[in-house]
């Protein structure tokens, strides 16, 4: 009983992940196979060919791409995850007038879809003259509704006691930010910061408005730009391009995951 | 010079409820002063206002003499032990006792020389790399006291600091949390709701209730005069038998059902009027002699044996009164036993307002005291 039961488990999981897998590997088969082959319906290459990966660096600037994409990936997770921390350590640590509504208007917007907003940034952005800029890019994203809820949430576990405790020995609001409440939250820290990161890298539609120039454009937009250059779109290299797009994100993960899983069960263990 | 004085105060969240009522107290330097009540009663409160962690609605908070109801907590000069230690879980045992004197801007050596005194002091020395969780119960405490004998502040505000550690190792640190006390002469407000915590640890004692003062004094003048049936009932355990009394000819009858026969000279001894609530305590509740002719009939409804004293359980109309004698009585529950009260180990109350018209003339084991 127990034993097929575990065997329909397996078999469930099994089939969900070769659907997962599937656009992924079919993606992988595809950058090594010949534009040729593909045409001929032929996927499965017969050896490891990479013309199409050096085609797609060739064909667009994939490399400065990418490295624009780290760095409003790295801006805008760090100050989204600081502003996500001071807001949240307000909410839950300062009493304030407000601080109820403040706080339901906040978790508000999150009903609000990203798109709705995308005209009335752009033409914010467009005003204080930020496109193509790594700060018109990174702007509109930097305070996270989602980060300060987390935050919240994590920091109300929190003993109100050691902010007595520290409010008894003279220890100043910022002071016990820094010495007690952002040690506590470090795991939260990092498990928000992965997905900020994540959100960030992927991202397409904000960074195809905000950039007209290959300056700052990020890699997402590197990635579409591949189909247009040609009559004929190249899937073996555009492929390539996805494979070389994900591969920082999939390491991220692949590194990350441990500390991902302690950040979401540690706190429930307390 | 008083070390805290309390003139009127009142506090109030919502300007309408008050949390406490005109709340009058002085502390002496060195004393160890409790604060107890059931919970809600106000008491946490009140030493959170002391604290600084709660605003003053009304009255005048005096600290060494100088008002100090806007002064911030960190100038108030005092440590707080709370009930769940307030330990930080990232830190040290050691950065744990040490938290804050950075801020105070003491220096590293001294720092160093405090900390290895404190820890000597409470038996931490081995575990000052640890982290609390790696720490039992009772160690925690310790490291928690630890911080407030490192803070070398005169004062010292406790906050149930003992209710999340089990019986036997709360004995232990009651005694200890004395010692304490007395070794380096700080002044201690303590917060319980253990009336036992406060008989055994108090220098002086005020019950709360319902945010107003019950009564303040020593242990003893708590359990000997209570001033209501409120703090005759919260003090002293096994709890005080309460009943409502009215006098007839034949005697004091109990809760309208229990006739107990009363003596011309105690007779003479009542507090005026015939109605009272009347309460005694359950060691005054004897066993009648054979052939006594005031004894009293009642059928035992419970016994609880602890070996060195037995606890009997009997009914007095609705209420239980329990009884309690030295030694081991083998009684079984539906057995009818004859007891023997005395109208002068009453303490009598007002019926309407519960306030204490006599005390007990009588007290057990009084005489010990002043031998």
């Amino acid at each position: 009983m127990k034993k097929t039961q575990i065997a329909i488990t397996y078999v469930i999981l099994l089939i969900a992940a070769v659907f997962m897998c599937f656009p992924v590997l079919f993606s992988l088969s595809l950058s090594f196979s010949d534009l040729s082959d593909i045409l001929r319906g032929d996927y499965i290459p017969d050896s490891l060919n990479w013309t199409n990966y050096v085609n797609a660096f060739n064909t667009q600037p994939l490399l400065h791409y990418m490295i624009n994409s780290a760095i409003t990936g790295v801006l805008s997770t760090t100050l989204q995850i600081i502003f996500a921390l001071l807001a949240a350590y307000a909410i839950v640590f300062i009493p304030f007038r407000g601080k109820k509504i403040v706080f339901m208007i906040m978790m508000a917007t999150m009903m609000i879809p990203g798109e709705v907003l995308v005209i009335s940034n752009f033409q914010t952005i467009r005003s204080w003259n930020l496109l193509n800029t790594y700060a018109g890019l990174i702007l509109p994203g930097l305070a996270s509704t989602f980060g300060i809820f987390l935050f919240r949430q994590n920091m109300m576990q929190i003993p109100r006691e050691l902010k007595e405790a520290s409010t008894v020995v003279g220890i100043s609001d910022f002071g016990f930010f820094i010495k007690v409440v952002a040690p506590m939250v470090k795991n939260t820290v990092v498990t928000l910061a992965i997905y900020f990161f994540l959100v960030s890298w992927n991202s397409y539609m904000w960074p195809l408005l905000s950039t007209t120039k290959d300056t700052v454009r990020t890699v997402q937009i590197g990635l579409r730009q591949l189909q247009n250059t040609e009559a004929v779109s190249d899937y073996g290299m555009m492929a390539a391009g996805a494979m070389i797009t994900s591969l920082p994100t999939l390491l991220l993960i692949f590194f990350g995951q441990k500390r991902l899983q302690e950040g979401m069960t540690k706190g429930a263990l307390k | 010079m008083s070390k805290i004085e309390l003139r009127d105060l009142t506090k109030s969240y919502d300007g309408k409820v008050n949390i406490l009522e005109k709340i009058n107290l002085e502390v002496e330097e060195g004393e160890f002063y409790v604060l107890v009540g059931p919970s809600g009663c106000g008491k946490s409160t009140l030493l959170r206002v002391i604290a600084g962690l709660e605003k003053i609605t009304d009255g005048t908070l005096k600290i060494d003499g100088k008002t100090a109801n806007h002064m911030l907590p960190k100038d108030r000069s005092l440590s707080m032990v709370f009930q769940n230690y307030a330990l930080y879980p990232h830190m040290t045992v050691k950065d744990n006792i040490l938290f804050g004197l950075d801020v105070k801007k003491v220096p590293k050596e001294e720092q160093k020389r405090r900390l290895a005194e404190a820890a000597e002091m409470l038996g931490l020395t081995p575990y000052l790399k640890r982290k609390p969780r790696e720490l039992s119960g009772g160690q925690r405490q310790r490291v928690a006291l630890a911080r407030s004998v490192c803070s070398q502040a005169p004062l010292c505000l406790m906050d149930e600091p003992l209710s999340n550690l089990d019986a036997k190792l709360r004995g232990q640190m009651r005694t200890e949390i004395r010692r304490l006390q007395k070794k380096l002469g700080l002044t201690v407000i303590y917060v319980t709701h253990d009336q036992v915590e406060a008989m055994t640890m108090g220098d002086r004692i005020m019950v709360l209730q319902g945010g107003k003062i019950q009564q303040t004094g020593t242990p003893l003048e708590l359990y000997n005069e209570p001033a209501n049936t409120f703090v005759a009932g919260f003090i002293g355990s096994p709890q005080m038998n309460l009943a409502r009394a009215r006098m007839t000819d034949m005697g004091l009858i109990l809760n309208d059902s229990l006739l107990m026969p009363v003596s011309e000279e105690e007779r003479g001894r009542l507090p005026q009027g015939g109605r009272w609530q009347i309460g005694v305590r359950a060691e005054q509740i004897e066993l009648a002699a054979a052939g006594d002719p005031l004894a009293i009939p009642v059928r035992v409804v419970n016994t609880e044996m602890m070996g060195n004293e037995t606890q009997v359980l009997f009914e007095v109309g609705k209420e239980l009164f329990t009884a309690r004698w030295t030694g081991q009585y083998l009684i079984e529950a539906g057995q009818d036993l004859a007891i023997r009260l005395s109208a002068d180990s009453f303490h009598f109350f007002d019926e309407a307002s519960g306030m204490l018209t006599r005390a007990a003339l009588q007290i057990k084991g009084h005489a010990a005291l002043t031998a």
